[in-house]
Formats: C-alpha cells, sequence, structure tokens
C-alpha cells in the first residue's frame, strides 16, 4: 500500500553508494515540446537555425502520432540537468532517473569529456545571442546562409585529446586577417605544378582552418564558426561513445532499479521498459542493447573494477574492441550484411566479422575524416583538402555540394583529393563552375 | 540555475524555426511552381491526394560516405542465414528514399525532403501572382449579391433610424407655418425616419470563353497543354472569383460550344478553321455577354495550323472587331517544334494592349502563360 518512491537526493546518494561518482543533477519535467526541442537541438538555449527546426518537427511529429517515445533528455554540464516527460508515470521517473545516473557519471568520468565545457549552457545561450545580434546587424538571411555553410562542416573538427585541449571558452576571437584576398597578385605566372604536401603538415580541423587562414571572413563570420566548432568539440565526445554511453546508463537503470523495493506491478513495469530501451532494431545497431550487453558480460567475467576502468578509459571504438565476446555478439543475433549486386544480403554470422564490421563503422564516428593540405595551392589562395580514404568512397554528388559551402566559406576555389572506385579523384569549385579531375 | 524559465510555454525556439523551415519549403516550391504548374499527378489528383515534391534545395549536404557501399551490422532474431536476400538497392541508387519496393525500411538510403503538397497548396501559391486585368465593376443582375441602402425617408420607422436633420426640418416648418419661426414642441408627425432597400450591388462580372482547337494536328503533348492550362485558369477563376462564368468552345473546322467535361476530354480529328470559334466568340458576346454590362476574357488555344491564309486574315478581322470589347484576349500556341505558325504571323501584326500571345513548346512554359494572361497588376 505504502507505495513511495525515492526522491531525486536518495536516488543520487544511491548511486553514490553502489560507487557511481556523478555530477549533481538537476530535475526538471517538461512537456513534450520543449523536452524534443531539447533533443533537437541537442543543448537547450541553442542558437536558432532552420535545420534544427526541421529536426524538431521530424521528431515532434513521430511522437504526435505515437511512433516514438522519448522519456528523457541529459545535459553533460556540471551540475547536470536532466529533463524528464511531464507525463512520464512515477515508475518511469524512476527508472530515468536511474538511467540518467549512469549518463550523469559517465559525462564526469569517461576521459573523452575531461575539457568539455561544464556551463554549456550558459556558453551556448550567449553563442544564441550573439547569432542574434548578427542578425541585427548583417541581416537574417545573410547570417542563415553563412550558418548554411557552417553547420553542412560542422563536424570536420579535430577532436581535442586529452592532452591537446580544445580552445578555451571565453578565448579571445581569431583577429582577422590583415591582408585579404584582393591584396593578392592573381596575375599569371610561371607557377609550378601542383604540389601536394606530405601528410604531417596537414591540418586536421577544418573548421579551425578556415576560422583562421581564411582572407575573406568578417568577425562576425569568424566568430559565428568558432561558436559552431566550440558547440560541436562538447558534443563530440557523445558522438564517439553513443554505446558506451547507453550501456553504462542501462547498466545502472538495471542494477539501482534492481536494489529498490518495487511492487509486482511495478517490477513488471520496469522490465518492460528496459526490454523496450534494448529491443533489437533491424539493420543497424541499438547502442542500448549492445552497450547494456558488453557491460554486463564484461561484469560477470572480470567484476565491477573492470567495468569502471572500462567506463573511464575506452570509447567506442576500443570498448568493442577490446570488450564485445563471441558469446555477446551471439546472443544478439548479430550478423553482417551489405550490397551483392543490386540486391542487399546477409554475409557473415560469423562474430569476428561482425566485431570488424562493427569497429569500421564506429572508426571517427562513421564521419569522413578530411584532411587541410594547403590553403595556398598552386600559390594561388587556392584551398586544397584530401580526404583520408579508409575503404569507403564519399557520396560524391554531396561531396560537390558541400564543396560549394566550403568554397563560400573560403572565398577561393577549393579543391577536394579523393578516391573513387580506387582511382584517385579531385573535385573542384572555384564559385562558379563544379570541375572533376581523375590523377 | 542557469537561466532555465519555469514557464516551458515561453521555450519557442523550435517552433520558431520550425516555421522557418516551413517558410523554406514555401520558398522552394514557389521557385518550382513552373514544374509543379504541369505536373500531371498534381493536376489529376484536383485536391484529394496528396502529391510528394522533392526539395533538393532544402536537402542538408555534408561530407559523408557512400550510402550504397559497405557492410553494416543488423540485428534480427537469428533467423537470417548468409546468402539471405534482404531486399533491393533501389534502381541508380538514388532518388529513392527507404522503403520504396521491397528493401527493408530502414536500410539506409538516400534521402532527400520531400514536401507533401495538394493542389490547393500549390495553388495558394500561384494563384498570388495572378490576377483578372482591366476588370471593372459592371452594374448586372445575373447573379445579383444583394446589398442594402438607406434611400428613403419615411414618417415611420426604427428609433434607432431617426433622421434628426430632416426631422428638426420638418418641426421648423410646422412651427413657421404656425406663425413661430423656431423649434418647439416636438410631435409625432415631425419624426422622420430613415429606411433602406435592397439594392444589386455592381460585381465585377466576369466571363471567360475557354476556346480549344481539337483538329487531328493537336496531339498528346498539345492537349496536354492546353488542358494544364484550363485546369490551372478555372480552379483560379472559381476560387478568387465569386461570379465569374465560363464558356467552353472547341473547334475544328466547326465550331461549338460544349460542356466543361467535354472541353477537357473532346478529341476529334479534322481540319483547322479557327474562324469559326472566333465568329462563334463574337455572337456568343454580342447575344450573351454585352461587353457593357461583361468583363470579358477570351482564351484561346491552337497550334496555330490553320487551314489557308484567307482564314488568318478572316481570323484577324474578327479578333481585331473583338479587342474594343473585351478584356483581354488571350492566344495560346502550342508548338512541338521551332517554327512559327502562319496563325501566329498573322497575329503578330495585330498590336494592341489587350492582345496576349503566348506560345507554349514545353511544360513549364504553362506557368509563364497563366501570368501573362492574368498578370496580378493588370489594368
Amino acid at each position: 500500500m505504502n507505495k513511495r518512491y525515492p526522491t531525486d537526493d536518495e536516488l543520487w546518494q544511491l548511486a553514490k553508494d553502489w560507487g557511481l561518482d556523478p555530477y549533481p543533477v538537476v530535475f526538471e519535467s517538461v512537456p513534450a515540446s520543449v523536452l524534443y526541442q531539447y533533443a533537437a537541438y541537442l543543448i537547450p538555449g541553442r542558437m536558432s537555425h532552420w535545420t534544427y527546426g526541421k529536426a524538431y518537427h521530424a521528431m515532434k511529429t513521430r511522437y504526435d502520432y505515437g511512433l516514438n517515445k522519448l522519456y528523457e533528455m541529459v545535459i553533460n554540464s556540471n551540475p547536470a540537468y536532466a529533463f524528464l516527460l511531464d507525463t512520464n508515470s512515477e515508475l518511469e521517473n524512476t527508472f530515468v532517473r536511474c538511467h540518467v545516473m549512469g549518463h550523469v557519471d559517465f559525462f564526469r568520468h569517461n576521459h573523452l569529456f575531461q575539457h568539455t565545457m561544464p556551463d554549456v549552457v550558459d556558453v551556448v545561450a550567449q553563442h544564441a545571442e550573439r547569432v542574434r545580434q548578427y542578425e541585427f546587424d548583417v541581416g537574417r538571411e545573410t547570417v542563415e546562409r553563412f550558418l548554411d555553410a557552417v553547420l553542412a562542416i560542422e563536424e570536420h573538427v579535430s577532436p581535442p585529446s586529452p592532452v591537446t585541449p580544445a580552445r578555451a571558452p571565453g578565448q579571445a576571437r581569431p583577429a582577422s586577417r590583415t591582408a585579404s584576398f584582393a591584396d593578392w597578385d592573381w596575375s599569371p605566372r610561371d607557377l609550378p605544378a601542383r604540389q601536394v604536401k606530405p601528410e604531417t603538415e596537414e591540418a586536421d580541423d577544418l573548421l579551425l582552418f578556415l576560422m583562421t587562414e581564411s582572407r575573406q571572413l568578417e568577425d562576425w563570420q569568424r566568430d559565428i564558426i568558432g561558436m559552431v566548432r566550440d558547440e560541436m568539440i562538447y558534443l563530440w565526445p557523445q558522438i564517439r561513445t553513443k554505446i558506451m554511453n547507453e550501456g553504462w546508463a542501462s547498466y545502472w537503470h538495471v542494477t539501482l532499479m534492481r536494489t529498490l523495493a518495487l511492487s509486482d506491478d511495478d517490477y513488471v513495469d520496469f522490465a518492460r521498459l528496459h526490454s523496450q530501451v534494448t529491443a533489437p532494431s533491424p539493420y543497424q545497431v541499438n547502442p542500448y542493447a549492445l552497450g547494456y550487453a558488453i557491460f554486463s558480460d564484461l561484469e560477470r567475467r572480470e567484476g565491477r573494477d573492470a567495468i569502471f576502468l572500462a567506463r573511464t578509459v575506452d570509447d567506442d571504438v576500443s570498448f568493442v574492441r577490446n570488450y564485445l565476446t563471441e558469446s555477446v555478439a551471439r546472443d544478439l543475433n548479430f550478423f553482417v550484411y551489405g550490397r551483392d549486386q543490386d540486391q542487399i544480403v546477409v554475409k557473415s554470422r560469423q562474430w569476428e566479422s561482425v566485431r570488424h564490421q562493427l569497429i569500421n563503422e564506429l572508426v571517427h564516428g562513421g564521419i569522413p575524416v578530411i584532411h587541410v593540405n594547403d590553403g595556398d595551392f598552386n600559390q594561388r589562395g587556392e584551398l586544397y583538402l584530401i580526404h583520408r580514404h579508409e575503404g569507403l568512397d564519399l557520396d560524391i554528388p554531396y561531396a560537390e555540394r558541400t564543396l560549394h559551402y566550403v568554397q563560400q566559406i573560403w572565398g577561393r576555389p577549393v579543391h577536394l583529393e579523393t578516391r573513387l572506385e580506387g582511382k584517385r579523384l579531385v573535385l573542384s569549385y572555384d564559385g562558379k563552375v563544379d570541375s572533376k579531375v581523375a590523377l | 540555475m542557469a537561466g532555465f524559465v519555469p514557464d516551458w510555454s515561453l521555450e519557442r525556439r523550435g517552433a520558431i524555426d520550425q516555421r522557418r523551415h516551413l517558410e523554406k519549403i514555401k520558398e522552394a516550391l514557389r521557385d518550382r511552381l513552373g514544374d509543379l504548374v504541369s505536373d500531371e499527378s498534381i493536376i489529376a489528383s484536383d485536391g484529394k491526394r496528396v502529391v510528394k515534391v522533392p526539395i533538393r534545395s532544402l536537402e542538408q549536404y555534408k561530407f559523408r560516405f557512400h550510402p550504397w557501399q559497405g557492410d553494416r551490422v543488423g540485428q534480427d532474431h537469428g533467423q537470417h542465414q548468409p546468402g539471405d536476400v534482404l531486399g533491393h538497392v533501389p534502381d541508380g541508387q538514388r532518388g529513392a528514399g527507404p522503403g520504396r519496393g521491397q528493401q527493408p525500411g530502414d536500410v539506409p538510403g538516400v534521402d532527400y525532403l520531400e514536401a507533401e503538397v495538394t493542389w490547393e497548396d500549390i495553388a495558394g501559391l500561384l494563384f498570388s501572382e495572378l490576377g483578372l486585368p482591366y476588370l471593372k465593376p459592371k452594374p448586372l443582375s445575373n447573379t445579383p449579391e444583394p446589398t442594402w441602402i438607406f434611400k428613403d425617408i419615411r414618417p415611420k420607422g426604427l428609433m434607432g433610424n431617426l433622421d434628426k436633420r430632416k426631422s428638426l426640418k420638418e418641426n421648423l416648418l410646422r412651427n413657421a407655418r404656425a406663425g413661430r419661426p423656431r423649434v418647439g414642441r416636438w410631435r409625432e408627425q415631425d419624426l422622420r425616419f430613415k429606411t433602406w432597400i435592397d439594392e444589386p450591388q455592381p460585381q465585377d462580372h466576369a466571363v471567360v470563353i475557354a476556346m480549344r482547337d481539337i483538329s487531328g494536328s493537336m496531339g498528346d503533348f498539345k492537349k496536354l497543354m492546353a488542358r494544364t492550362f484550363a485546369f490551372w485558369m478555372l480552379k483560379f477563376l472559381r476560387t478568387q472569383y465569386q461570379a465569374v462564368e465560363v464558356v467552353f468552345l472547341v473547334h475544328h473546322t466547326q465550331a461549338r460550344e460544349v460542356s466543361e467535361e467535354e472541353f477537357f476530354q473532346l478529341g476529334e480529328s479534322g481540319g483547322t478553321k479557327v474562324s469559326s470559334v472566333y465568329q462563334l466568340c463574337d455572337e456568343i458576346i454580342h447575344s450573351r455577354y454585352p461587353p457593357e454590362r461583361w468583363n470579358i476574357y477570351p482564351i484561346h488555344f491552337s497550334d496555330g495550323d490553320n487551314w489557308s491564309d484567307a482564314d488568318n486574315r478572316r481570323t484577324v478581322e474578327l479578333l481585331q472587331a473583338m479587342l474594343p470589347l473585351v478584356n483581354v484576349f488571350g492566344y495560346g500556341e502550342i508548338r512541338e517544334g521551332g517554327y512559327t505558325s502562319t496563325l501566329m504571323s498573322a497575329f503578330s501584326r495585330v498590336q494592341h494592349p489587350r492582345f496576349k500571345m503566348v506560345t507554349i513548346t514545353q511544360k513549364q512554359d504553362v506557368y509563364p502563360a497563366l501570368k501573362t494572361f492574368f498578370p496580378r497588376q493588370g489594368g
């Protein structure tokens, strides 16, 4: 009869007792429109852009039609913010708060998150305010057009490692370059044959390079690149630890919930919730299911210390490579599928191929690696990018259109070297004409 | 508490950016009106079906991997064996999103944004750019829109409609007649009331005389273009103007009046004598739609393949006789080749601000043709 669910503080303390070490967590109960808004923008209060509106519309529509339900959204900050759907039942909220404890502990202790901004909500609110000011100064359409370009390449930042910190928040915006392209001498000269620099001299952060090296950008444009870059650097660790993060949170919602004195009904509901989040999804990997299975398996085999160590030092790639076992891959019924002529066929159920293929998908967050080879290519101020081909070709029509955005930011002709079906290929755009040359 | 608002309804950014996205969809549709107007599936749907329109300009391009290259990891219940076929790569690998054919729903595909539109959405965009040129209010009673005006003064009426000035005058007159030239001693008989009568309001009465060549030389493409144009023209007229009549005429060597259904469906053979339909049009104007009471918009579609120069001359004469009577006379010539028809060259000598000619050689010409015949700021 006396059904009482633990308070926020009691749950937080329970997590501490089990060895978790989360930041303080502020829970907020919010309506679906707000929860889905935050989920679409990924960070509350972020700058405005129609692409976020598009994501919000799509997610909210699915929710309105009952196709999908988010229970919570957690923000990696100190204190952490967790938003719970205001229609959650008390049991759902207890379940979700246990889950959140896992996330917040993960944010605090996984090494990739060492440099993420603890005051991210304030920082993005300031970003949003500055963007609004720029809209006022130069016009909304102008800012939107520029953001279209920057957001198209936002993923191409250099993920900070623990030894090379990200640009500190609040650090001065880079000074504008004194020389502009207009001052350059474009007259035909005896140019040496095109030369590609050695790989060691390449820059791996496209946004940073554009921000500091483009000679046509105005200060507000540099600032916008910097803001988008800071936000992506904040999000980057989450992209690289999706399986671990969800697995860790799922492992802990199970562990913590089992310690609570739940009624039979609640226990059934809890089991149903857990099976919902770990349900297999047909043509992709459910990160909740995989992460949960690996952590549980590791804990059984090597004890709790081993999973705490993994949560601290691994990312998805090393996590899968080090800890995915044959029994887990088999239990989860993983298989490798792919294209054969014009059919999509099951290729293998071998667990080693599954592991190999999973790692391939996870490397670099599944995002192509683009390096800046030269910002003065052919000594004409042209930008030369190289796609570091690791087995998968680029979507060429998409790459061509994206190159237009790079050119819009850079201001001079841009080139992208890649490989297509084994052959070197350079895509170029000079602001008017696309071209494609096989090397 | 870092700036969170407790009143969650103040969190509007998602809704605002969503609206901006929808605005951009609308802009993209507007840019593509030329294609959409001549899209047969939209016309055929007649508002009952939603048509998916790909909007490439709103795709979020980025550097990404080829979507159909490389293997992936999936999860099932253990039922599939190596070699099992899960689905098919869509034709050409592009242009088809997930869910088409037998391809599994969640296999990553090439996605482009598709806006779902009905003809009404397109009509909304299209009609904001069209108008009836030279339209003038003309009095007529055929579709009277009853209105009322205060026109009469009577000794009885509602107190609210009391005409104080007239009543005062009556009082003054009565007292003056009695030898007291001032206002005083009000009596019931002094009071005067305004009363109203029903009055047919002059309306924007307009008639469109749609003429179509159904001779043997009008092939499928030409018929389709004429019908497409007529479809949007009728939608436009009926949505925007409440009192528009449409007369349908078809002709080959002879002209006759037909119903709307027949107008769209008829396909005949035979030669072409354009003067026949202009003759009929002229008769109909004189007998049924006197220009002093009607705004008249004759629109004629043909491939210009008239049978003789003599008839071209006759046609031009009839046209010139009608031009002073009509608001706009539109001639749309639908051609598949680059030649100029004899009728077109005969017409090109007619210089009159109310005579408009367009040439339709491809689907995309329908939209400009609509804008030429029904310009927004015409008149």
